[in-house]
């Protein structure tokens, strides 16, 4: 997996008001995200480190050792070919 | 009002015109076209796009006939982005130019879907009765040239299915991010030439394997999607994701439907955009509450374990199948009436049949045909 993970290239991430959720679009698809999965994929911008989305999640839920679900998730939106 | 009103359409197919240069022997757009040629203005799409939106759909596709031939298609796919859709073209490619190519891009299309018939000039020219093959290769060369994601769509059938493994190659040779393996689905004109266009099971099983084959080598370089036929399947899908769940067709002419061919089915009244609102059309019409859910079943569906997984499979092929649109999708292997599926599969070997010209989708035959009597 990409060090910097990144959403891939023809996939866009949005939130839905008469879903609410965000979802994360794609060609002739979509996926409706729960809230841990988007605030994932929302600092997937190619600039931040799995471990600075895991501090920043840390910081923002208010618990430490995030990074391994972190990682499993990366793992299986990799999978998905949601990521670059 | 439906007691409990459905969820949001999550996809509108917004059929800009049936307006087309191919003339494909498979087309999905019903044989009566020729009798719907009245198209709605830009306004009108326009205030359609508003509506769904505000409704909760997400995905917007703009398809046709050829979209293209539509000259406000920039305008409403910039209204579309707008509003926040994810807009996707589903085209042939004629039309398709740098140009238009680029105030698309600049309009914030997201994506194109391009059809190819075949990946032999020979073949691909020959089902559309066009000469397009060089052309759609360039278009492709023009989508990647925009960095748009390009799904190369392919609907697959008995004259090429065995060249599935040049078809996959192509589109990877071509860029493509993904290829949709559309088996032919028989409605419309595929259904009138269904006994020239059904493979084989050993052609099947064999363009199967070959996809398995390549998806194991791609990874995620390039998805694959096989699309079931359900002929040989004898298990059911669910009509368009469920009738009145998730997609909304609007066709050229304004008339909301659920599907693409619902229009075909008798005793239905679906409304038309002109005349109503998308959300009242949505949650109320008689046209979309018929079949939602499983109220209306009868047996063998109502008490079937797997009625709220298929919710009873295709309404349009019941109708087409056995005059009955509340009947079992015949596809089904519990149908009374699944021996006509196993029969368009015998028919399918039997030369005299299958020798039969293959009728184009064009105006003249599509005036012809919905003059000629039924049956």
């Amino acid at each position: 997996m990409n060090s910097l993970p990144q959403i891939a290239h023809g996939y866009r991430l949005q939130w839905e008001s008469a879903q609410q959720s965000h979802v994360l679009l794609y060609p002739e698809g979509m996926v409706l995200l729960n809230d841990s999965a988007a605030a994932i994929l929302q600092r997937c911008d190619g600039r931040r480190s799995i471990a600075d989305i895991s501090a920043e999640l840390e910081l923002l839920c208010e618990e430490s050792g995030l990074e391994p679900q972190v990682r499993d998730f990366l793992d299986i939106a990799q999978q998905q070919g949601w990521l670059a | 009002m439906s007691a409990h009103p459905p969820g949001p359409p999550l996809w509108l197919l917004a059929e800009l015109t049936y307006r087309c240069p191919l003339h494909c022997v498979f087309c999905y757009n019903p044989v009566d076209f020729a009798r719907h040629e009245a198209e709605l203005s830009t306004a009108d799409w326009l205030r359609v796009l508003q509506e769904a939106r505000e409704l909760g759909a997400v995905q917007c596709g703009f398809s046709g006939g050829e979209p293209l031939l539509r000259d406000d298609l920039e305008m409403l796919v910039a209204r579309a982005r707008e509003l926040g859709f994810y807009t996707n073209l589903l085209t042939s490619g004629v039309g398709l130019t740098a140009a238009r190519a680029s105030a698309l891009k600049a309009a914030g299309l997201d994506h194109v879907q391009l059809s190819f018939q075949d990946s032999t000039r020979e073949m691909n020219d020959f089902l559309s009765h066009t000469k397009t093959f060089d052309l759609k290769r360039k278009v492709a060369d023009i989508i990647r040239s925009q960095d748009w994601p390009m799904v190369m769509n392919v609907v697959l059938h008995r004259h090429n299915i065995e060249h599935v493994d040049r078809i996959i190659a192509m589109a990877h040779e071509l860029g493509a991010s993904h290829v949709e393996l559309a088996n032919t689905q028989y409605y419309s004109w595929a259904l009138l030439n269904r006994a020239q266009l059904l493979p084989t099971l050993a052609q099947l099983q064999a363009a199967e394997a070959v996809v398995n084959d390549w998806r194991a080598r791609l990874g995620s370089r390039m998805k694959l999607f096989w699309v079931v036929p359900d002929y040989h399947e004898g298990q059911v899908k669910k009509c368009s994701n469920g009738w009145g769940q998730m997609f909304l067709n609007i066709a050229p002419d304004g008339t909301a439907l659920p599907c693409h061919t619902a229009r075909m089915l008798p005793g239905l009244a679906f409304p038309n955009v002109r005349e109503q609102g998308l959300r009242e059309i949505w949650q109320d019409s008689e046209g979309f509450n018929r079949y939602r859910g499983t109220a209306w079943m009868k047996e063998p569906c109502r008490s079937c374990e797997q009625r709220e997984q298929d919710l009873g499979g295709c309404r349009c092929q019941a109708w087409l199948l056995t005059q009955d649109a509340a009947a079992a999708d015949p596809v089904c292997a519990k149908s009374p009436q699944h021996a006509r599926v196993r029969q368009a599969l015998a028919d399918a070997h039997e030369p005299r049949l299958r020798e039969q010209p293959l009728v184009f989708r064009d105006r003249a035959s599509s005036l012809r045909l919905s003059s000629e009597p039924a049956g």
